[in-house]
């Protein structure tokens, strides 16, 4: 069956909140009635046959052709099937997702993925700041599940991670990983300022180092670890030339000591 | 019994009696294949029969560095027991005091799936002392254990089956003690072609087949007095004056028909071989069929 397919019309004229459009809140609707979901933000009400030319499909695999930086929440929630977007996104694409595929071609927002639970969440282009971080209020960041993103990352990716993964092949802005609970994170690149800040427990791998790294990491020394190849198995079903910069052996930074001190940072060979 | 017999040999018609049984496996890696194996090898020593061990357990197989998780050289362990706990509490045992310890080895589930599951990692993570390390890649979890000579890999659980069998076995029997063990050997090794099983015997054999019960108190088993060749003319012996000496491969599987596929291989190896250079009769050992619920007529074994 073909997918449920979303066409943009026209750029809209205010930001939207596209979570509405995921499978378990389509699921059963004519498109008469899809097309009467409001999607609007502002006191202009906007519904998505406005935006949208929508034509019949599976549910369980969406399709929105085009995308602009004013579309937010996408994905949002989801728990199953495919999400496809071709084009850029705005905040909190694919934010408490807990399973199915969400897929970004272009750039997306702040807050991209953030608290996911599970699933997968592949971006092309490139992400705003708080990647898969909390909004303010929350406690804990992603906790479950694989986000990939292409490019670069803005400050604080994986800001309050608890668990899953995150790949970032491009590289990533100041305090990366801060305040890690748990969980993973790879970036390719390099990255910015004091990574893993305040981190208290999980793995940063950073393929190209960092710009700064806080005093109050201690060096472990460089170590052919068991782990790393289990690691880097893993990100290689995602990436494969992201894994190979973690195969050889890496050098092992502690901390953040100034917290609780048992994250780490692992770096291989410049 | 008598029986076939096929290319000279003897075949008893008779069966092999087993049970059900508890049973687990792990894949073991190193730096080396020795170190895997050694590992594995110390692991699994005092653990050929259940009677006094707790386990039976033994090398199902080597696996190549493209077979197992890391990447590195590894062995694949069977362990059986009669209970889960009993199971549990040799599989804790057992790798925490001789896989953790054994230099570069990590550890993982070696069954994917299983009707209950058994701690590995989760119960030797102790060990770090609050430096051990979770790390979950997908639906698996591992522990990640600071020690000397850097970090012991172990994952958190692995699966365990009760629909394991165990105690499948073949009875060789000869003119000598030389040509019994060749038929044996050769017996053994075309078992260890066979997955998902052990012989948890020195080498996969066992030179004291035992009898239920004896003539002194607290002993459960005793010695196979009709199967031994020095007896032959003080008891009512199952052994023709032409037979010197008997000799017993017990085989364990994950599941009844690896068992029985086992003994299939075992037999036609005897039976390849020849009276000359190996046995001049094939046996097995059963308790009349009343105590276990799996039984394997050798005729049936035959291809």
């Amino acid at each position: 069956m073909s997918p449920l397919t979303f066409s943009l019309r026209e750029a809209p004229a205010q930001r939207l909140d596209l979570s509405p459009l995921i499978a378990q809140n389509l699921a059963g609707k004519t498109v008469a009635e899809i097309e009467r979901i409001e999607v609007g933000t502002t006191r202009v009400r906007v519904a998505v046959g406005d935006i949208f030319r929508v034509r019949e499909g599976d549910p369980d695999s969406i399709l929105i052709e085009g995308g602009v930086e004013r579309f937010d929440r996408v994905g949002l929630g989801m728990g199953s099937g495919s999400l496809h977007v071709e084009g850029e996104v705005g905040v909190e694409a694919g934010r408490l997702m807990s399973g199915g595929q969400l897929t970004i071609r272009g750039n997306a927002g702040p807050f991209a993925g953030s608290g996911m639970k599970g699933g997968t969440l592949d971006i092309e282009g490139d992400v705003g700041e708080r990647l898969g971080g909390p909004l303010s209020g929350e406690t804990v960041g992603m906790s479950g599940g694989v986000l990939h993103v292409r490019g670069d990352a803005g400050e604080r990716a994986g800001d309050r991670l608890r668990r899953g993964f995150i790949l970032i092949e491009g590289r990533a802005g100041a305090y990366a990983g801060s305040r890690m609970i748990a969980g993973t994170l790879a970036i390719g690149g390099e990255a910015g300022d004091l990574p893993g800040y305040l981190m208290g427990r999980g793995t940063i791998l950073l393929g190209r180092g960092a710009s700064l790294f806080s005093p109050s990491f201690g060096d472990c020394g460089e170590h052919d670890l068991v782990a790393a190849q289990l690691l880097a198995n893993y990100i290689a079903q995602v990436s494969a030339q992201l894994a190979t910069l973690f195969r050889g052996p890496l050098r092992r930074l502690a901390g953040d000591l100034a917290a609780l001190g048992k994250g780490e940072i692992l770096l291989p060979r410049p | 019994m008598p029986g076939l017999t096929v290319n000279g040999i003897a075949i008893d018609d008779t069966f092999a009696e087993a049970f059900d049984m508890r049973a687990t496996a792990i894949v073991i890696t190193a730096p080396t294949e020795r170190w895997a194996v050694q590992a594995a090898t110390t692991m699994t020593g005092f653990a050929t029969s259940v009677i006094a061990c707790g386990c039976e357990a033994s090398v199902e197989s080597v696996l190549s560095p493209q077979q197992t998780p890391d990447g590195r050289p590894g062995v694949r362990v069977l362990m059986f027991a009669v209970s889960t706990t009993e199971l549990q509490k040799q599989l804790q045992n057992r790798v925490g005091q001789c896989v953790l310890t054994s230099p570069g080895s990590a550890c993982y589930a070696g069954l994917d799936s299983g009707e209950d599951k058994l701690k590995l990692g989760d119960a030797i993570r102790f060990f770090g002392d609050g430096w051990q390390i979770a790390k979950r890649l997908g639906a698996r979890r591992y522990w990640r254990v600071p020690v000397m000579d850097g970090e012991f890999v172990c994952e958190s659980i692995t699966y365990l089956t009760k629909k394991a069998v165990g105690g499948g076995n073949l009875i060789i029997m000869g003119e000598s003690s030389t040509k019994t063990l060749d038929a044996t050997e050769v017996a053994v090794k075309a078992m260890h072609g066979v997955a998902d099983v052990i012989m948890p015997f020195p080498g996969g054999i066992a030179r004291s087949g035992s009898k239920v019960g004896s003539k002194y108190k607290g002993a459960s088993a005793s010695t196979n007095d009709l199967y031994c060749p020095t007896l032959k003319g003080a008891v009512d012996s199952a052994l023709s004056p032409e037979i010197a000496s008997v000799l017993e491969i017990v085989i364990d599987g994950l599941t009844s028909d690896a068992v029985a596929e086992a003994m299939r291989a075992g037999l036609a190896a005897i039976i390849e071989l020849g009276p000359q250079r190996g046995a001049l009769r094939v046996g097995a050992g059963n308790y009349g069929g009343k105590l276990g619920r799996h039984h394997y007529h050798l005729k049936d074994l035959l291809r």
